[in-house]
């Protein structure tokens, strides 16, 4: 396994529009996700959370900055210096605020197709799906679908689905926003095991202060600036 | 692991009626082409049946289908004593028009040359062939007169001995076979009255001069049957079918035929051209341009559908692209869906299309090669009409699914 950074972001700026439409979303942002290192980001809405994440996501590439994944880079400025599409798949793992699980595949399924889109053989493709639902608590509903799913159970097939392909870094975009608190805890908690015993990065922007223990590391986000607030005693990262 | 059909499965009420609707398109345009090979298929019919190599008709004529042919009924003694001519027969053909048991009834009187020809070449289902010269007809069972039906016609009655299936006239009209002069009693049919004032016009006319005055035999002739003056024309048919002497050479037969300044021959394949040509043209370009009406409308109706259904799936098709699923896999979502929609609709078209043409009133014809070509079509405007909702696809940007 690789010993570079999951992630690095350097000087990231996104502008949108231009002359006296311009607005800046992002005016300089940096920041670094090691590998088995949770962080949190945390900001006010219109602070530029989802404009960094979608950069980091390589789906709306800066105006200027670079992006470097697992030691190679990706972005420099607007250009992608290589296939996104192929990258994101081999390196990166997606959880969302809803789960957007495919309707008409099963939970089995919803995971087994992000291991096919990566080229691995169907059976191969549906062992290791049915692992990774049994790493999450959920093989039993492996032949439901999603909507015979609770919430709960919704996220944690999203997020076998975003470990499918042993990612380098996992973005997950408010994915406790929809659960109650001890859905979102217990998702929270699966993130950091998921960081540490799989060794990948993981990225959580969130609004919710009650999980904050769970980061490593925490990034307040304002006016399309990065702070990094000091870490919490009792996280992970201080025992 | 295969999208189109899983998408499909979940959606199965939606897929169904879409198929459904689609698939009643393409039965019409399979039906459409159907109608055109009945059409040929029924106009040529006859033709072919008769079994006849050489066709004289009224000169400058194209008769007698295509327009109206009248030839002396002697003109067959004239074409036998032909070199090379084996057999020459009368040929009678129109379409009457009557009422039976309230509803109109109407067939396409053929006369035989009896006794030369008794039917013997037209194909029973039932019954049998002409066996006297007059009162016996073989009808077609669309005409739905069962066996030992008797109908009036004209002044007297006509008994069905046999039946056929299939026989029907350039207008799709039954077709029933009487002997020659059968045929004719029934065409020139006349009330007695009528008779009577021709004969009394007659009378009038050769009173009116010397020689009807001073010659009483005349006279007696005049009023007589209008058959017995020579002055009157012999009966006439609609045409004069010429087979030829094993071993007589067509085009020989037929320069002899042509020094008669009187008369116009046709081979059968120029009789079927004349028809093909000119009855069955127009209709066979309506036709054909009906249909390629029908297949543009199913091409943009599949269209809107696949793209309405590709609509539906903006969200799942982000997050493959977000995933990294390559655009082949998303592209091949799309095209398997269209085709699978347009080859279910195309199976519903033909599996109706067997209880459904039959029950046509005019014969629908589904050859296997106008099959073949609907198939082919129905890939070739799937294909078509899932570019739209893959050009949609291609579009969706993988952040959509952030924004949903």
């Amino acid at each position: 396994m690789s010993t570079a950074p999951a992630i690095v972001v350097e000087h990231l700026r996104k502008v949108y529009g231009s002359g006296r439409t311009e607005v800046v979303a992002i005016s300089d942002a940096s920041l670094e996700i090691a590998r088995g290192e949770i962080v949190g980001m945390l900001g006010p809405s219109g602070s530029g959370k989802s404009t960094i994440l979608t950069a980091m996501a390589l789906i709306n590439p800066p105006t200027s900055g670079r992006v470097t994944i697992n030691g190679e880079l990706a972005l420099e400025g607007p250009h992608a210096l290589v296939d996104l599409r192929a990258f994101r798949r081999k390196h990166l793992g997606f959880v969302f605020q809803k789960a957007n699980l495919i309707p008409f595949l099963t939970a089995l399924e919803n995971v087994q197709i992000a291991l096919e889109v990566n080229d691995l053989a169907p059976r191969a493709a549906r062992k290791r799906a049915l692992e990774l639902l049994g790493y999450l608590g959920v093989e039993a509903r492996a032949k439901n679908l999603p909507t015979a799913l609770s919430g709960g159970e919704q996220q944690r097939v999203a997020v076998a689905r975003a470990l499918a392909n042993e990612p380098t870094l996992i973005l997950a975009d408010e994915p406790t926003a929809a659960l109650d608190s001890t859905l979102g805890r217990q998702v929270m908690e699966l993130f950091a095991r998921i960081a540490h015993e799989r060794q990948a990065g993981v990225l959580v922007v969130t609004h919710d202060h009650r999980t904050l223990d769970v980061f490593d590391r925490i990034l307040d986000v304002e006016d399309g600036m990065i702070q990094e607030r000091k870490v919490h005693r009792d996280s992970p990262a201080g025992r | 692991m295969n999208l189109a059909i899983r998408d499909i499965r979940h959606n199965a009420g939606r897929f169904a009626f879409t198929t459904v609707g689609i698939g009643m398109l393409l039965m019409i345009v399979m039906g459409m082409g159907g109608i055109y090979r009945g059409l040929i298929h029924e106009a040529t019919l006859l033709v072919d049946r008769v079994g006849a190599d050489l066709w004289i008709v009224q000169g400058r004529t194209r008769g007698p289908f295509a327009e109206i042919s009248r030839i002396p009924g002697n003109l067959e003694d004239r074409a036998r004593a032909v070199p090379g001519v084996a057999e020459a027969r009368r040929f009678v053909s129109h379409t009457i028009q009557r009422e039976r048991e309230g509803r109109p009834l109407r067939m396409v009187v053929q006369g035989l040359s009896w006794p030369e020809d008794r039917g013997d070449w037209v194909p029973l289902v039932s019954g049998r062939s002409l066996t006297q010269g007059h009162y016996e007809m073989i009808a077609d069972d669309s005409l739905d007169l069962p066996l030992g039906t008797k109908i009036v016609l004209g002044k007297n009655d006509y008994e069905v001995v046999g039946l056929t299936r299939g026989m029907v006239g350039t207008g799709g009209d039954g077709l029933a076979f009487f002997t020659v002069s059968d045929a004719m009693a029934i065409q020139f049919d006349q009330p007695g009255e009528a008779i009577r004032l021709e004969r009394a016009a007659r009378r009038a006319r050769v009173e009116a001069v010397d020689i009807g005055r001073q010659q009483p035999l005349f006279l007696d002739r005049a009023v007589g049957l209008s058959s017995g003056i020579p002055a009157f024309a012999k009966s006439q048919v609609s045409a004069v079918l010429v087979s030829l002497a094993p071993g007589a050479d067509l085009e020989v037969v037929r320069r002899t035929l042509e020094t008669w300044p009187d008369i116009t021959v046709y081979s059968t394949e120029e009789q079927k051209n004349l028809l093909l040509s000119g009855m069955v043209d127009k209709a066979r370009r309506q036709l054909g341009l009906f249909r390629a009406l029908l297949i543009v409308i199913s091409t943009i109706i599949i269209a809107l559908i696949v793209y309405t259904l590709t609509l539906d799936k903006v969200r799942d098709i982000a997050l493959l692209k977000l995933i990294g699923a390559r655009n082949p896999v998303i592209i091949g979502l799309i095209l398997q869906q269209a085709l699978l929609m347009g080859l279910a609709g195309y199976a519903l078209a033909w599996w109706g299309g067997q209880y459904a043409f039959p029950r046509f009133p005019r014969l629908v014809l589904i050859s296997s090669s106008d099959l073949v070509s609907l198939a082919v079509i129905v890939v070739v405007i799937s294909i078509l009409a899932s570019f739209l909702g893959i050009w949609k696809a291609m579009r969706i940007e993988p952040n959509t699914v952030l924004a949903a």
